[in-house]
């Protein structure tokens, strides 16, 4: 069961599946503009993430943006920080702080740094030192059981960072405290800093690793909303365990030359390569219009 | 804090009564222990408050990064391990998820120093001040007594800021007088004009007794308790260095980056005077009888004695 509350939420909802292509569609025309401006930057992996982000902000999250931090808020963890991009250009979408700022990336005196930093209204952790938002996912977990807040923590690593230890004790805490109202999800990429992750560091199967810690464990294409409305489905309606989704994406996802493409894990487009880009999302969104 | 009359109690035994004192008042405090409860002194927090404590496996990586979502969430945190693990182990799970948030996570690190004894190197941490003053918004305490410990507790959870608490095994002497405590204000606990001691923690008495001697041999030693290190109480060491001229250190830690080193960084830049850093210097523990320890390290009164004596004649 997925109680929703009954009280009024400032962040209206997205139901149809075409409004939330479009507004992927939107989501990385800003990350990519953002990137360009700042001139470096994570692009790859800030591709990656954008349907599973925009489901849970757009359609599942119950969040304010006029009270950020209001105490019965679902909280999303972006663990993997590099992929602050996409979060900013969501925040931002939702009104947690002024449109303008996006272009500041970067820049000395931004509130948008490199990585996410606490204060930027709507950024619930510090992160991009790998490895350490499940645990605070877990701790945000425990906390709202013992006040008996009825909230949802979703954390979203990638599958590089589940080399870091730290996940696994994380792992076995929230399975320890069977922590229901916890969900996870793996941005499967299948790349790396160095390479393929299967290269880099084998991590195995991913799935049977987090079943075997008494986890709940879903599989989806990371970038079908379809699918990833069935998986946050399935995943709510669990009530005795943390839940984990294996999300699969493609790092890059939406930009031809970028997809699939390590040397693009921490590069930012040139300018030439941006409106490159656009025009492919402006197909994209052509498509979907007809 | 009534210790039942006994003269001798650990620092991490104070914390434990704070601990259970603040379960009392303040319904946010929550504590998480790593597989040591009984030895960091949380287990009488434990039996009175069991919903309010997390027991978190030998995962301290883990324990420090859920005591910071805790924190997010409204929780006012204690988290308990060894010294090694607290400062050494989760150093950065301390620094991003703690220090850089600014959050109000509160870290116990017991077994400071080579006082712990028997167990050796492994267990006895001697760098976290070291570790821990170096991070940005922490704050620092080493408490010289139960007393002090017990009051350093219950001021950490009123604080919005992280704390680490250095916390010692041995049942230890209590003050006779205690002069007040307030974490950041250095306490002067030995009036004096020829030199100044600068101490923390277990070493305090022994400091103490130090300038008994001393003033034997008509050498008239201030003795001040920096029982916080970060942030340091500059005017209070500026003002010593000044009016005696020379200052001798001494703590049951490192010395690089240590306590000392926290000293030297003031009064460097402020009122240099001839200066001398005693404590650890470049070596691990070894296992021992604490007396036995202190003697082999020459951290005893009688080397305080020695060193202030030669520093004496450096002014």
């Amino acid at each position: 069961m997925f109680k929703r509350f009954n009280e009024r939420w400032e962040v209206k909802k997205i139901t149809d599946i075409t409004e939330l292509k479009k507004k992927a569609i939107d989501l990385r025309r800003d990350t990519l503009k953002m990137l360009t401006k700042a001139g470096s930057g994570h692009t790859g992996g800030s591709l990656s993430v954008i349907e599973i982000m925009a489901l849970l902000y757009y359609q599942r999250m119950n969040i304010d943006n006029r009270d950020p931090r209001r105490k019965d808020r679902d909280k999303f963890i972006l663990s993997k920080g590099h992929a602050c991009p996409a979060l900013y250009a969501i925040l931002a979408d939702l009104d947690f702080f002024p449109r303008e700022e996006l272009w500041t990336l970067r820049k000395l005196g931004s509130r948008l740094q490199g990585h996410p930093q606490l204060g930027l209204p709507g950024v619930e952790i510090s992160s991009g030192s790998l490895g350490q938002g499940l645990s605070i996912s877990v701790g945000m977990a425990l906390a709202d059981r013992m006040d008996d807040l009825n909230t949802r923590i979703y954390c979203l690593m990638g599958d590089g960072e589940t080399n870091e230890g730290q996940v696994w004790e994380a792992a076995m805490t929230a399975a320890h405290y069977k922590l229901a109202s916890l969900c996870g999800i793996i941005d499967c990429n299948k790349l790396q800093i160095d390479g393929r992750c299967c290269e880099v560091m084998n991590p195995g199967a991913h799935a049977k690793k987090w079943e075997s810690f008494r986890w709940h464990v879903i599989e989806a294409d990371g970038h079908d909303f379809k699918e990833l409305q069935n998986a946050f489905d399935e995943a709510a309606a669990v009530l005795d365990r943390p839940q984990m989704i294996i999300a699969h994406t493609v790092k890059g996802k939406g930009i031809s030359f970028i997809e699939n493409q390590v040397a693009w894990h921490g590069i930012a487009p040139k300018k030439d390569e941006l409106n490159k880009a656009f025009a492919e999302l402006d197909k994209q969104r052509k498509a979907l219009d007809g | 804090m009534d210790w039942g009359g006994k003269d001798k109690v650990s620092t991490r035994d104070g914390f434990g009564k704070a601990l259970l004192e603040l379960g009392e008042t303040n319904k946010d405090v929550v504590v998480l222990s790593a597989d040591l409860t009984e030895s960091v002194r949380a287990h009488w927090f434990k039996e009175k408050f069991p919903e309010r404590f997390i027991s978190h496996g030998v995962a301290e990586q883990d324990m420090i990064g859920a005591a910071a979502g805790m924190a997010l969430s409204g929780k006012v945190p204690f988290a308990c391990t060894f010294g090694a693990f607290a400062s050494g182990r989760a150093w950065d799970q301390v620094r991003i998820s703690v220090a850089y948030m600014d959050l109000n996570v509160n870290i116990a690190g017991t077994h400071g120093g080579i006082s712990v004894g028997a167990d050796g190197a492994t267990h006895q941490s001697l760098e976290e001040v070291t570790l821990m003053r170096v991070l940005p918004n922490m704050t620092v305490v080493v408490p010289g007594d139960a007393e002090e410990a017990f009051l350093a507790t219950k001021q950490a959870a009123e604080m919005p800021h992280p704390v680490y608490l250095r916390l010692g095994r041995e049942a230890a002497p209590m003050f006779k007088n205690n002069p007040g405590f307030t974490i950041g204000k250095a306490s002067v606990m030995v009036p004096g004009d020829d030199l100044t001691i600068v101490v923390c923690g277990h070493m305090v008495l022994k400091a103490m007794a130090a300038a008994e001697e001393l003033a034997k041999k008509n050498i008239s030693a201030r003795v001040i308790n920096l029982h916080t290190p970060k942030p340091i109480d500059k005017e209070t060491l500026i003002k010593a260095a000044t009016e005696t001229g020379a200052v001798l250190t001494v703590e049951e830690h490192a010395v690089a980056g240590g306590m000392g080193s926290a000293v030297a960084e003031v009064l460097v830049e402020n009122r240099p005077v001839p200066m001398k850093l005693m404590g650890m210097k470049g070596k691990f523990g070894v296992s021992g009888e604490p007396d036995k320890l202190y003697e082999f390290f020459h951290l005893t009164e009688r080397y305080i004695v020695e060193e202030a004596e030669k520093l004496i004649a450096r002014k």
